[in-house]
């Protein structure tokens, strides 16, 4: 079914729902949602969510139906789904990293320790 | 042996390694979607710095998020989805037989999407950027709170757009040449794969816009009242 046509009013249908959520995006943007603490060190800004959340939206529906992903084979799909896997990776890793520094104290030099073993030497 | 590809008769519009157009259209798009799986990683390297340096920097990125105008900025994504709507009607046409003139006019009308798009990116935001001195080192003047910090989101969001830019440039150069071989009569419900493709292309380029602008002008607490 890769060639299937996809009918003139769905297509407008998508662009519709694609312009709303712009605009919903863009109001959402001028009213506080709030921030949840996590931990000492980090909070989650609902603000930033809802904005990403309506970004994810819009982005599956510009793949799904302009991109004609849902008519797509298997094979193109897992390709798809690899490219994020990757982008995931690499986003995942960094801030496991970046988010963590704070986690554990800052490492002394060993030449601190020394009056606590000078007895022994 | 060797002329037996010569004696197998086929569709002009089918290539002799394919079987089948549906086999041969699912190899062209998987093509360009792999294409397009180094792009994500491509874009995707500067939205990792962005996040980075957004966590460590946060309150200099919302003060200088605060100096972007949104008006501009959702203007610009409905002008973008415009001509998404605008390429996948083009392709449509071709696919469903529609004249020449229908893929040409909708190609075009992309084009001006896309012109249009780049004219109020340079005219209206990145000329008010340089006179009120934001632009990193070429002329910028501002001082005020977290000054390093602003400055640092202000090359993130230089490069970002520019990047973008760059693509949306290369998108109009791709749909200039496809409405020439639309005008030459290349395409019809038998083939029109350079449109398909084109097509994952300008939507990727759409797709990128889409998280750039809750990223840059959006997600810098506008609740607030302005900086």
């Amino acid at each position: 079914m890769s060639e299937h046509i996809v009918p003139v009013k769905n297509y407008v249908a998508v662009f519709l729902s694609l312009l709303i959520l712009t605009a919903l995006t863009t109001k959402v943007a001028y009213i506080d949602l709030g921030q949840t603490a996590i931990g000492k060190t980090h909070v989650i800004d609902w603000n930033t969510v809802a904005a990403l959340v309506i970004a994810v939206v819009k982005m599956l529906l510009v793949v799904l139906f302009f991109m004609h992903v849902k008519y797509s084979p298997g094979l193109t799909r897992l390709v798809i789904l690899a490219g994020f896997f990757w982008l995931a990776i690499m986003i995942a890793l960094t801030l496991s990293d970046e988010l963590s520094r704070g986690w554990t104290g800052t490492p002394q030099p060993w030449s601190l320790l020394l009056p606590v073993f000078h007895p022994f030497f | 042996m060797a002329d037996m590809a010569h004696t197998v008769p086929h569709s002009p519009a089918l290539v002799h390694q394919f079987e089948t157009k549906e086999q041969q259209h699912d190899a062209g798009s998987l093509g360009m979607w792999v294409f397009l799986a180094t792009e994500i990683m491509f874009f995707g390297g500067v939205f990792m710095a962005y996040i980075v340096y957004r966590a460590l920097h946060l309150e200099a990125f919302i003060q200088g998020s605060h100096f972007l105008d949104v008006t501009f900025g959702a203007t610009n994504t409905a002008v973008l989805i415009c001509s998404s709507l605008t390429m996948a009607l083009a392709i449509n046409a071709a696919q469903t037989g529609k004249s020449k003139s229908t893929i040409i006019t909708f190609l075009i009308l992309t084009m001006l999407l896309g012109a249009a798009f780049l004219f109020i990116k340079f005219t209206f935001e990145w000329t008010h950027d340089w006179t009120e001195g934001l632009v990193p080192g070429l002329h910028f003047t501002y001082n005020g709170p977290h000054a390093p910090g602003v400055q640092l989101f202000f090359c993130f969001y230089f490069f970002m757009t520019g990047l973008h830019a760059l693509h949306m440039f290369i998108g109009l150069g791709i749909l200039a040449t496809l409405t020439v071989m639309a005008y030459r009569g290349r395409f019809n419900g038998e083939y029109y794969a350079p449109l398909e493709v084109s097509g994952l292309y300008w939507h990727f380029v759409d797709i990128v816009w889409i998280f750039l602008f809750p990223l840059l002008y959006l997600i810098g607490g506008r609740y607030g009242g302005g900086h």
